[in-house]
C-alpha cells in the first residue's frame, strides 16, 4: 500500500504545532516558511513513488 | 493619503508596456480556434478542447486556472494584515496534490468513457437522478460567478494602479473593453483561447516572481530584516497577527487549508481543465509537476511582509500593486501588472466555459430542450458563457467590492457541499440519490446560516474543538444525514435508481499509454 505514502503531507503540514516556530531559521526564513517550501519540493517525489508503484 | 497622489498619474510607460502583452494575447485568443483544429459546434470540442491536451498544456491551463489573480492580489493582502494566518494557502496547496493524484485519474476515466462533460453529468450517470444533477450544477454555477467577478476586481486594481482613476471612469472603461474582447474570444475559440494564452501568462508571472523575489528584498536588507520588519509591524499592531500562529489559529489554519483544497478540486473551473487533458497519466504527471505554482505563490504571498518593510502605503488588495511600483523601474511593473490582468482573463474564461457547460447539460437540456443537436448544445454554451460573464461585470462595476468577497466566501462553502456525491461516488455505488440530496440541503443551509452569524466569516468557534473552517462543519453534518438517510432507505428495501457506470469504468482503460 504505496498509497499511505500520500497521508505524510497531510500531518505534516496540517499538524500545526509541528512547524509553528521561528528557530530553527534556514537564510532568514523561520521555521515555520521554509518548512514549507520544503515540503513542496517533496511532494513530487512522493507523488512519483506512488505512481511508479502503480504500475509494477 | 499619498497613495492618492500617485493615482492621479497615468503610468503610460507602463500602460504601454501593457497594452503591448494584452494586444498579443488578443491575437493568441482568436488563432487558438485553429490550433488543434476541430469543428467547435460540438460541446466537447468547444468546452473541453477536444480532450487532447497532453502534459505540458494541461500543466499550463491548470495552473492558470487555479492560481488566479485573485489569488495573487488577495493571499499577499491578507498576509500584509494579519500574518502567518494568510499562508493558510501553502499547506492548502501542498494537500490539494495528493487528492488530485488519487481522484482525477478515476473522474477522467468514467467522464472520457461515458462522455460525461461535466461533474453534475457524471452525478446524473452515478445515481440516476437530475434533481441530483441540478444541484451540483447550481452549486457550480453559484460558486463561480462572484469568482470570476473576483477576477475582474484584479484587474481593475492594476487599472488603478496604472493611474487610470485619474481619468474619469478610466479603470471601468478599461475594464469593459478588456472584458468584451475576452469574451469574444472565448466564444469563437471557446477552451483553447485560454489554453493558448496561459502559456504567455504564466511564463509572465514566473518571471514577476522571480525578480520580485531577488530585486525586492534585496532593496530591504534581506529575508531576515523582511521578516523582522513584519513582526515588529505585527507586535505593535496586537490583536490576531504575527509572523507565527497565535494561540488558537492553529485549528482554523489547518481546516481552512484542507477544507479549500478540497474544494478546490470540485470547482467547475478545474473540472473543465482536467476533463480536458488527454490521458489519466497525463493528470498524474501534473500531481507531480502543478506544485511549482504552489512555491510561486508561496512567494507571491511574502509579498505581504515585503510591503510592510517597505513601508507601502496601501491597503487590500492595493497592496501589492503598490509594492511593484514602488520597487521596480515603471516598465518593469508594466509587465508585472500585465502579468496580472491575464491572471484574470486566463480563469475568467475557463470559469466562464466551466458555467456554461454546467448550463448547458445540466440544466437547459433536461428542463428546456431534451433534443438538442450538437450545433444547439454549443450554441447554448457559448451564449451562456458571454451572459455569465457580463454579470460578473455588472456585479463589479455597480456592486460593492464586499460583495462579491463574501460571495465568494460562501462559495468556497458551497462548493464543499457537493463533496459526498462527486468523490464518494467515485468509489462506491452505496449513497442514495435522495439521501445525498438532503446532505447537500443541510450542508449548503447550515454553511450559509452558520457563515452569516458570523458576519459572513470563514470561521466557526466550536465548543471543545476550536475555531473551525465552517465548510467542514457543514461537511461533516452533510455526509452525517446522507449516511443516516441511505441507512434507513436500505432499511426499508426502497428500490434504488440505475447507476449508468460500472465499476470497470474507474480504472485506465488496458493498452493506454502507461
Amino acid at each position: 500500500m504505496r498509497r499511505l505514502l500520500l497521508l505524510i503531507p497531510f500531518v505534516a503540514t496540517l499538524v500545526v504545532p509541528f512547524y509553528n516556530r521561528a528557530e530553527p531559521a534556514l537564510l532568514g526564513f523561520p521555521f515555520f516558511y521554509w518548512y514549507l517550501f520544503v515540503w513542496l519540493f517533496l511532494l513530487p517525489p512522493l507523488i512519483w513513488l506512488v505512481h511508479r508503484g502503480r504500475r509494477a | 493619503m499619498s497613495g492618492a497622489a500617485a493615482n492621479t498619474i497615468v503610468h503610460w510607460t507602463a500602460w504601454t508596456v501593457f497594452a503591448f502583452f494584452f494586444a498579443l494575447v488578443t491575437v493568441l485568443g482568436f488563432v487558438a480556434a485553429r490550433w488543434k483544429k476541430a469543428d467547435l459546434d460540438h460541446l466537447h470540442e468547444w468546452g473541453l478542447g477536444g480532450r487532447r491536451f497532453g502534459t505540458v498544456i494541461t500543466w499550463f491551463l491548470l495552473g492558470g486556472d487555479m492560481y488566479t489573480a485573485y489569488t495573487m492580489v488577495a493571499v499577499p493582502a491578507l498576509v500584509f494584515a494579519v500574518g502567518a494566518y494568510g499562508f493558510f494557502a501553502m499547506p492548502y496547496t501542498i494537500v490539494a496534490f495528493p487528492i488530485f493524484f488519487l481522484l482525477m485519474p478515476r473522474l477522467w476515466n468514467v467522464c472520457r468513457r461515458h462522455e460525461y462533460v461535466t461533474l453534475a453529468d457524471f452525478a446524473q450517470g452515478r445515481y440516476g437522478s437530475h434533481w441530483l444533477a441540478l444541484a451540483v450544477a447550481l452549486t457550480g454555477v453559484l460558486a463561480t460567478m462572484p469568482y470570476i467577478a473576483l477576477q475582474l476586481v484584479g484587474m481593475q486594481v492594476v487599472f488603478a494602479a496604472m493611474g487610470f482613476g485619474a481619468l474619469a471612469n478610466g479603470a471601468e472603461i478599461a475594464l469593459i473593453v478588456a472584458f468584451v474582447v475576452l469574451a469574444l474570444y472565448t466564444y469563437t475559440s471557446g477552451l483553447r483561447a485560454p489554453a493558448m494564452i496561459a502559456f504567455v501568462k504564466d511564463a509572465m508571472v514566473y518571471v514577476f516572481v522571480i525578480a520580485a523575489v531577488i530585486v525586492i528584498p534585496a532593496q530591504l536588507g534581506g529575508y531576515g530584516a523582511v521578516f523582522a520588519a513584519a513582526s515588529h509591524a505585527f507586535a505593535a499592531k496586537g490583536g490576531a497577527t504575527g509572523i507565527l500562529l497565535q494561540p488558537g489559529q492553529g485549528m482554523a489554519f489547518a481546516s481552512l487549508a484542507l477544507g479549500s483544497a478540497m474544494a478546490l478540486l470540485l470547482y467547475p473551473h478545474t473540472s473543465t481543465g482536467v476533463l480536458a487533458a488527454s490521458s489519466p497519466d497525463t493528470l498524474r504527471r501534473n500531481a507531480m509537476l502543478l506544485p511549482a505554482y504552489s512555491v510561486a505563490l508561496g512567494l507571491i504571498a511574502l509579498m505581504g511582509y515585503m510591503a510592510i518593510a517597505a513601508h507601502v502605503d496601501a491597503k487590500g488588495t492595493a497592496v501589492v500593486p503598490a509594492l511593484i511600483l514602488k520597487s521596480f523601474p515603471e516598465w518593469f511593473a508594466g509587465f508585472c501588472f500585465a502579468a496580472i490582468a491575464l491572471g484574470a482573463l486566463v480563469p475568467a474564461a475557463i470559469m466562464s466555459i466551466g458555467a456554461a457547460n454546467l448550463v448547458t447539460r445540466n440544466i437547459w437540456r433536461p428542463y428546456v430542450n431534451r433534443n438538442m443537436t450538437a450545433k444547439q448544445e454549443s450554441t447554448v454554451a457559448k451564449v451562456t458563457s458571454l451572459v455569465v460573464k457580463f454579470g460578473a461585470l455588472l456585479f463589479v462595476v455597480f456592486l460593492p467590492l464586499e460583495f462579491a468577497i463574501n460571495l465568494q466566501l460562501l462559495g468556497g462553502i458551497w462548493m464543499l457541499q457537493v463533496f459526498p456525491a462527486i468523490v464518494f461516488g467515485l468509489y462506491t455505488p452505496w449513497f442514495r440519490a435522495n439521501a445525498l440530496l438532503a446532505g447537500w440541503a443541510v450542508g449548503m443551509t447550515l454553511g450559509t446560516a452558520l457563515s452569516w452569524m458570523q458576519g459572513v466569516k470563514p470561521t466557526y468557534p466550536v465548543p471543545c474543538v476550536g475555531t473551525v473552517y465552517i465548510g467542514m462543519i457543514a461537511l461533516v453534518a452533510n455526509v452525517l444525514v446522507a449516511a443516516m438517510f441511505t441507512a434507513v432507505s436500505d432499511l426499508l428495501g426502497r428500490a434504488r435508481k440505475g447507476d449508468a457506470t460500472a465499476a470497470g469504468d474507474y480504472a485506465d482503460a488496458r493498452g493506454a499509454a502507461g
